[in-house]
């Protein structure tokens, strides 16, 4: 169960897809115009990413590696026409705004990308929680950036109205301010060094070598990976140090300003 | 003169001339435009162009101090920056859009791309083009003697007829600096006197404009000359175009850039569904500027050919 939990809080915060993957980025572009439509847009992924990776991990020993990605396209593709008519049938004002945004969900990288890294390899449980807390992750990014849109854009958050008709900057409700808001936040990660895709100072990855495969010239290949594991342990060993002997420095200065104190006091 | 003799390497030919003053000579050019636009539209258009400069000023300073740059202010491109927004507005807009205008201007479209000499696109333009998409009502109302009325080009699409003599003196509806064509003429003249820019791109971009409307528009001359001095074309082919950042260095180049400038802004105005469309078309020029210079970059000298 524990497993269960530790899924849900990577998907939402550790390797959140829209602020830390950066993937399904169309979407996050697209329909992020106002608060409602991330929520719709974020919980249809949900929904799809939750069946597609629990289907897709029950049948992982059944599809034949060969076929394996028009195997999975046939079920998310299903799990979206499933989708697509219950919000025709039951939402048809989100249908409407969503549009053609979700046919395409069927081609989003989050969906696809999970089945590949986690629902092909682990339980069926666990798959599931991976797609809730992905799903959720992704509705948390869409409906941060949609509310900020459509705050500055049309100046109201879920339609609570807050700002005056005069004050709106509508180019944030158009294709332009998505790049706006979207730049603005990357920006705002790179500066503070926190982990995303586009800032590569950060490792990402628990392997040796960071795990940066684009820029991987082979040097660090499954043959050495015993010798940057030692490498690493290594270098953890040492931060872990230089860490010890900082606190204990900051002890001893704490101590000696402790009894400066006392000094002065008497 | 120096007495002693100095050793030092090339280049050792150099021009007096500074970003300061070229941007000195640009504002100077701009004077008669604007003062006509205050004459006409009253202190409100001061104070447009008061806010406008000061916030481009302004955030230019700011910006630089907080990331520890060196301060550009005094090359007065954020003054040039400040006063070509302004003009680019209508006179009776609320004082806050022109300031929102100025601070995009300089913070987003030229200092996050490092400054002045790497932003690809014109800062006052692109301001403009936010300002125009965000505030598109307030943006394009223009009001003159204190009634609102419909720019000439806009009665021109709408199919009406349009004063060609009004509209080259200015007394016409529209922004703070495009309505006189006398005074953007004069400006224009001395810049070229100065040598601060040459008149490859405006000539052509002015001709193949006219050119461009006579073939899809009406052939008639009135309506020809209407197009040549309405919807700031004079005002972007002299002061906008000829910016040195975003247009192109090889006179080749340039020529090219104009006949691309002049197409697309007839596209839009004849076939697009706005009457105007100079700041867009030199806003999308400006992107393709990169790839004119790499196809008209000169043979250097002994180099054979391809």
């Amino acid at each position: 169960m524990n497993k269960c939990v530790e899924r849900l809080y990577n998907g939402i915060i550790k390797e959140n897809p829209t602020f830390v993957l950066m993937l399904g980025m169309c979407p996050t572009l697209a329909v992020t115009t106002t608060a409602i439509n991330g929520v719709g847009m974020g919980l249809s992924t949900t929904a799809v990413l939750v069946f597609s990776n629990l289907i897709i991990s029950a049948l992982r020993k059944i599809i034949p590696d060969r076929v394996r990605i028009p195997a999975y396209i046939v079920i998310v593709a299903s799990l979206v026409t499933i989708v697509q008519l219950l919000l025709q049938a039951f939402i048809p004002s989100l249908y409407q705004s969503l549009g053609i945004f979700i046919p395409l969900i069927v081609v989003n990288c989050i969906i696809l990308g999970r089945a590949e890294a986690y629902a092909a390899k682990n339980g069926p449980l666990e798959s599931a929680f991976d797609g809730i807390g992905m799903g959720l992750g992704f509705t948390v990014g869409l409906t941060c950036i949609a509310a900020f849109r459509e705050l500055l854009g049309a100046g109201a958050i879920f339609g609570l109205e807050l700002i005056p008709e005069d004050f709106r900057i509508a180019i944030f409700g158009l294709a332009p301010g998505a790049f706006f808001v979207l730049a603005g936040l990357t920006a705002l990660q790179n500066k503070f060094k926190a982990p995303s895709a586009t800032n590569g100072s950060v490792p990402q990855s628990k392997l040796a070598c960071g795990g940066d495969c684009m820029s991987c010239h082979g040097c660090a290949s499954q043959a050495n990976h015993g010798t940057l594991e030692e490498v690493r342990a290594k270098a953890e060993a040492e931060a872990q140090a230089k860490k010890e002997a900082a606190i204990k420095a900051a002890q001893a200065k704490k101590a000696a300003e402790a009894a400066e104190a006392g000094k002065t006091e008497e | 003169m120096n007495k002693l003799l100095n050793v030092s390497s090339s280049p050792h030919v150099r021009s007096h001339e500074s970003t300061q003053s070229i941007m000195m000579d640009v504002a100077i050019a701009m004077l008669p435009a604007t003062a006509f636009g205050v004459f006409q539209f009253g202190l409100n258009a001061l104070l447009v162009l008061i806010v406008t400069i000061a916030a481009c000023v302004l955030s230019e300073y700011i910006f630089e101090k907080v990331t520890h740059r060196k301060c550009t202010v005094y090359d007065l491109s954020a003054v040039v920056t400040g006063m070509i927004l302004a003009l680019n507005m209508p006179a009776d807009i609320p004082l806050w859009i022109p300031a929102l205008g100025g601070v995009f201007a300089i913070v987003v479209v030229k200092q996050l791309y490092g400054g002045l000499g790497q932003n690809f696109m014109n800062p006052a333009l692109a301001a403009r083009c936010f300002l125009l998409i965000s505030f598109t009502g307030k943006m394009s109302t223009f009001t003159l003697d204190g009634w609102t009325g419909a720019t000439p080009l806009a009665v021109l699409k709408a199919g009406g007829e349009a004063d060609v003599l009004a509209m080259f003196l200015g007394k016409i509806p529209g922004t703070i600096g495009e309505v006189s064509v006398l005074a953007l003429l004069v400006g224009g003249l001395y810049l070229v006197w100065r040598k601060v820019i040459s008149l490859r791109i405006p000539v052509t971009y002015i001709l193949t404009t006219a050119v461009f409307v006579f073939i899809f528009g009406q052939q008639d001359l009135n309506y020809v000359l209407a197009h040549i001095c309405g919807g700031g074309l004079i005002f972007g082919a002299f002061f906008m175009a000829t910016d040195y950042v975003t247009s192109p260095i090889t006179p080749l180049g340039q020529i090219l850039f104009g006949i691309l400038l002049g197409v697309l802004t007839g596209l839009f105005r004849i076939f697009g569904g706005s009457a105007e469309g100079v700041s867009y078309a030199i806003i999308i020029s400006n992107l393709l500027v990169p790839l004119i210079e790499r196809v008209t970059l000169p043979k250097a000298f002994g180099k054979e050919g391809k």
